[in-house]
């Protein structure tokens, strides 16, 4: 049977793996080919890199951090930051992308989804949406968490599935950086609303959450993970054997 | 030198960064007269059966990997490459493949416990039904990554590993020196690179 995902989520700022806390204070953690290659020997089961100022600054990906991270790395990568059209998708696939992740640009242009999907299949399209609860109501932001989209996030998840994303990737902002588990509450709401894999991203403090996080929600198919491994606070191999020794599986 | 096999259809950078890793020679390349020169060749692919098929064939290269597949040359089909070399696909209605293998991709829902995710997505166990020499330094219950809806059916006498997903999926086959891989060995860490150099020894 298919394993649980741990994913090491690298925010790429000027070249460097950057990662704050609620998106403000970052903090330079190292360089991002150096992360990955040692994320990658540590057992990661896959890479993401955000270029995290991409879409609110019109920045392109650095692809040439991209470039030499595919040609060290050899496990799935995802990009996102700035995709806003499919010359970008074909940018950072030509650089080794397994996966597109889009945010802000598909809330601009919601048809972006569908015209990727048919071009390139479901598989490599991945919606990422940045989620805070407002007024109660999973909300959905744009440009890195800046934008209240005024967009409720389940309605807009689905119909971006519908669409053709073939994964989902839910940050919790309300979680985000702070450390204190995931985002259950939110993570159950869409994850009951697709039947495409749901990465939980945010809110990651320690390997006892990933646990409670695969326990709580069985549908819910990998965790992303940021300061805590960028820190040093734990590794891959240590969540990992977490997890296996609670009967989780997971690759090793 | 290895050719990997340009027609317009996916992720050549990873496949090429492979073999410069477990440091074998390759070429990417769409002329026949490269392809007929390599001494081995991968069929790579990702997307839709037909939109490749389509591609092999305008470009004339599926008549160039036959007549080297014919003659003996190893080749390996990975992933959409793998389904490929079958004689069918019925991804949205019925399209002929190669040819090379016998069988027939079908959807994996015809195959699997119903209300699982579709498609297969992640890190699966290979369990190996048959030897096959591009397992040779892989052992049983090694993991490997997958992405597909489709898979290979009909096929069991050339079915040389499975994995299981709710059912038996058909995780790579071999006919001769015709390899298929359903995963893609390019991203599955130590074990892919392990299985693309055992290919590149042949």
């Amino acid at each position: 049977m298919i394993t649980k995902r741990i994913i090491p989520c690298l925010d790429v700022r000027d070249g460097r793996v950057v990662k704050g806390v609620h998106f403000q204070g970052l903090h330079d953690v190292d360089s991002p080919v150096a992360l990955a290659e040692m994320y990658s020997a540590g057992g990661a089961d896959e890479l993401v890199f955000y270029d995290i100022t991409a879409s609110a600054e019109g920045r392109k990906l650095f692809t040439d951090i991209l470039c030499q991270c595919a040609s060290k790395v050899f496990i799935p990568l995802t990009v996102g930051g700035g995709i806003n059209s499919l010359q970008d998708f074909d940018r950072v696939l030509k650089c080794g992308a397994d996966k597109v992740s889009v945010n802000s640009g598909a809330l601009r242009d919601p048809s972006l989804v569908g015209r990727a999907a048919r071009l390139y299949g479901s598989q490599c399209v991945v919606i990422s949406a940045d989620v805070k609860r407002v007024d109660g109501v999973f909300t959905v932001f744009s440009r890195g968490g800046r934008d209240n989209t005024g967009r409720e996030a389940v309605e807009w998840i689905r119909r971006c599935v519908g669409e053709g994303a073939g994964e989902v990737v839910l940050n919790s902002m309300d979680a985000d950086g702070v450390k204190q588990g995931f985002d259950l509450e939110m993570l159950r709401c869409v994850s009951e609303a697709v039947d495409v894999p749901v990465i939980a991203s945010g809110g990651a403090g320690c390997a006892g959450d990933f646990v409670t996080l695969f326990r709580s929600l069985p549908r819910v198919d990998a965790g992303l993970a940021a300061s805590i491994l960028h820190f040093g606070e734990t590794t891959v191999s240590d969540i990992k054997r977490t997890l296996r020794d609670e009967g989780i599986n997971v690759r090793f | 030198m290895t050719g990997i096999i340009d027609y317009g259809v996916g992720n050549l950078f990873s496949l090429k960064s492979s073999f410069a890793a477990i440091g074998e020679a390759c070429v990417v390349t769409g002329d026949p007269r490269e392809i007929r020169q390599a001494d081995r060749l991968i069929l790579p692919g990702v997307g839709a059966f037909e939109d490749a098929a389509r591609k092999l064939r305008a470009t004339g290269l599926d008549r160039v990997i036959l007549e080297e597949a014919r003659r003996g040359k190893p080749l390996m089909g990975i992933c959409l490459g793998m389904q490929l070399l079958f004689d069918r696909s019925l991804e949205y209605g019925t399209h002929r493949g190669l040819g090379l293998i016998p069988g027939t991709v079908a959807p994996i829902a015809d195959s699997i416990t119903p209300g699982l995710k579709i498609p297969h997505i992640g890190w699966n166990i290979l369990h190996f039904v048959g030897k096959s020499g591009i397992f040779k330094d892989v052992e049983e219950g090694e993991h490997v990554y997958f992405v597909h809806s489709y898979h290979a059916v009909g096929c069991e006498a050339y079915t040389t590993a499975v994995t299981e997903y709710g059912g038996t999926l058909t995780a790579a086959v071999q006919n001769g020196s015709v390899y298929g891989c359903q995963f893609h060995p390019e991203k599955s860490g130590e074990v892919g690179l392990r299985i693309l150099r055992a290919f590149s020894e042949f």
